[in-house]
């Protein structure tokens, strides 16, 4: 399998801090991929570089083979990369339905002046965008909570239509950080089973972050460990378990090495 | 029944303005205090069309518009990659750059005004106006567009994240307003036949964005509603001669005070509308029954 996304040597430091240091993985296409760290924030900054939310400090990142570095976030994500929040991140006061058409606008080309004009076109793509919505909250199981504002969604919904939000632009590599965050067991475990099936349904890579272990394990074909910024071990979930790095990191040892 | 006509002018052309800002402020979450400049523009344009090139209303009204949007490109160039706030604080600036620039012009009559303008603005072409500029605003929001305007009020980097050009759908709205500005700003100047640089001052840009937000943001029936009541209340209130505005900003508070989210509040008047009102009434009604039974 070839990658379809790639980290070459990525680094990207605040100050004197560098919270991703000198990190290179490669995502192979339709895997789920699991990134996981013991200790501190710097996973979230990861997506953020690979988003175009942040500037990387040194290193580069190719989705695709195609070098993706210094591009606008909104052309990252209409090259086919998207992503759901730590802090869920929705169009709170519209509706689900609304969420997710909104989400779709990609999908439709008429312009300002079709739409000031209700020409044919502004109809048809309309029509077509609203299918398209309402077809996705099917699969995902919201379409019974099409009226309901976001923002009083249950918890878990509110994730699973943020994922489904994201679906919406049709990636081709879904990040997903802490999906299961705030989840109760059986959540995360309906969680997990959603996540095997979007990939399968959708034909498209996850890139995931997580601290369930469960989850991660779970779920996950190939794991790459941060510690302090840089990559400790990478692997099959049953290859970085019995890693002796990775549990010394996780449990504590003989006081933890910077690299 | 003049008077009674001129107050509906006069309510029109504040519609006109009030719908663009709706625009910005109300669907896309950029506060401006500006946008008397936008509509000083549009009045000095058309009057320099109408009394200095001796063309058609018809024209002047175009090129006010035109005029107002092509000014409001370049100022969006320069601070929509600004921050909340202070994209706020420079628009104020330029609303008063404009208004001191006139000031001090003597070709179109500096600070004393310009006089004996063409009187063409009648309740006629406002009416008409208005009715064109409701619905091309009310499609606009209505498609692809608008909702992508609407996601980046909601929540500006998911909207990133969902491949929306926010930097484009800012500068789109701020064109749309500026527009709309610029064209109440010649229809004012040809119903007024006389303008003055102080007729837009701050004061003028902070009456329309409190329209818009006594309507309710992100409603163009709120706004249109607003923009009727905001005008006309004064003019009911001229009884109490110099207390007048005293009672305006009362009756601001109090609306404010007893329904932040505005008159409409995002709702809109039309029978989908009023459904769905009704429907997320029930919703409410129902969620604390819930709670009720759980306590």
């Amino acid at each position: 399998m070839s990658a379809l996304l790639e980290l070459k040597g990525l680094t990207k430091r605040f100050g004197g801090l560098a919270a991703v240091n000198d990190v290179s993985l490669a995502v192979p296409e339709g895997s789920i991929f699991g990134l996981i760290r013991p200790n501190g924030a710097g996973k979230t900054t990861i997506f953020n570089l690979i988003t175009g939310v942040y500037q990387a400090s040194s290193g580069g990142i190719a989705f695709g083979g195609k070098s993706i570095a210094g591009l606008e976030p909104y052309k990252i994500a209409d090259l086919g990369i998207t992503r759901t929040f730590q802090n869920i991140r929705l169009f709170k006061n519209l509706s689900v339905f609304d969420n997710v058409l909104t989400a779709c606008h990609a999908s439709a080309s008429y312009g300002i002046a079709e739409a000031l004009f209700r020409l044919p076109r502004f109809r048809r793509e309309e029509k077509e965008l609203s299918e398209k919505a309402m077809e996705l909250l099917k699969i995902m199981g919201l379409d019974g909570r099409f009226d309901v504002m976001a923002n009083n969604l249950p918890y878990g919904l509110q994730r699973r239509l943020e994922i489904t939000r994201a679906l919406a632009l049709e990636p081709r590599l879904l990040l997903l950080d802490e999906p299961a965050a705030g989840m109760n067991p059986d959540e995360t475990e309906s969680l997990m089973r959603l996540i095997g099936e979007i990939r399968s349904r959708f034909s498209l890579s996850i890139l995931v972050i997580e601290h369930h272990m469960d989850l991660i394990m779970g779920v996950c074909e190939r794991l790459h460990v941060l510690n302090f910024g840089c990559t400790l071990a990478e692997g099959t979930p049953a290859e970085v378990s019995n890693d002796p790095k990775v549990v010394e990191a996780y449990l504590g040892g003989g006081g933890s090495k910077k690299c | 029944m003049e008077y009674i006509q001129g107050i509906l002018i006069l309510s029109g052309i504040n519609l006109i303005a009030v719908l663009g800002l709706s625009v910005l402020t109300g669907f896309t979450g950029l506060f401006s205090f500006g946008h008397a400049g936008f509509m000083a523009i549009g009045a000095y344009i058309s009057a320099i069309v109408t009394a200095r090139l001796h063309l058609p209303f018809a024209l002047a009204i175009l090129a006010g518009g035109l005029a107002a949007g092509l000014a409001s490109l370049l100022i969006g160039r320069l601070t929509l990659k600004l921050k909340g706030d202070y994209f706020c604080i420079a628009t104020m600036g330029f609303g008063e750059a404009i208004r001191l620039i006139l000031n001090n012009w003597p070709w179109v009559g500096g600070s004393r005004g310009w006089e004996s303008l063409g009187s063409y603005t009648n309740i006629w072409n406002v009416l008409v106006l208005d009715i064109v500029a409701v619905i091309l605003v009310w499609n606009l929001v209505n498609s692809r567009h608008g909702r992508n305007m609407i996601a980046v009020r909601e929540e500006e980097l998911a909207a990133q994240m969902a491949g929306i050009d926010v930097y484009r759908y800012k500068m789109t709205a701020l064109v749309v307003s500026a527009i709309l500005a610029g064209i109440a700003g010649a229809l004012m100047a040809h119903y007024m036949t006389f303008i003055q640089p102080k007729l837009f001052s701050m004061q003028k840009s902070t009456e329309l964005t409190i329209i818009v937000i006594f309507g309710g943001l992100g409603s163009i029936s709120g706004s249109v509603i607003g923009a009727v009541l905001l005008t006309a209340l004064p003019e009911l209130f001229r009884a109490f001669s110099q207390w007048r505005l005293v009672f305006y900003g009362l009756a601001v508070i109090v609306i404010m005070v007893g329904r932040p989210q505005g008159l409409m509040g995002g709702m809109e008047l039309t029978p989908s509308g009023v459904r769905k009102a009704l429907a997320a009434k029930r919703a409410r009604a129902a969620a604390m029954v819930d709670d009720g039974g759980k306590a």
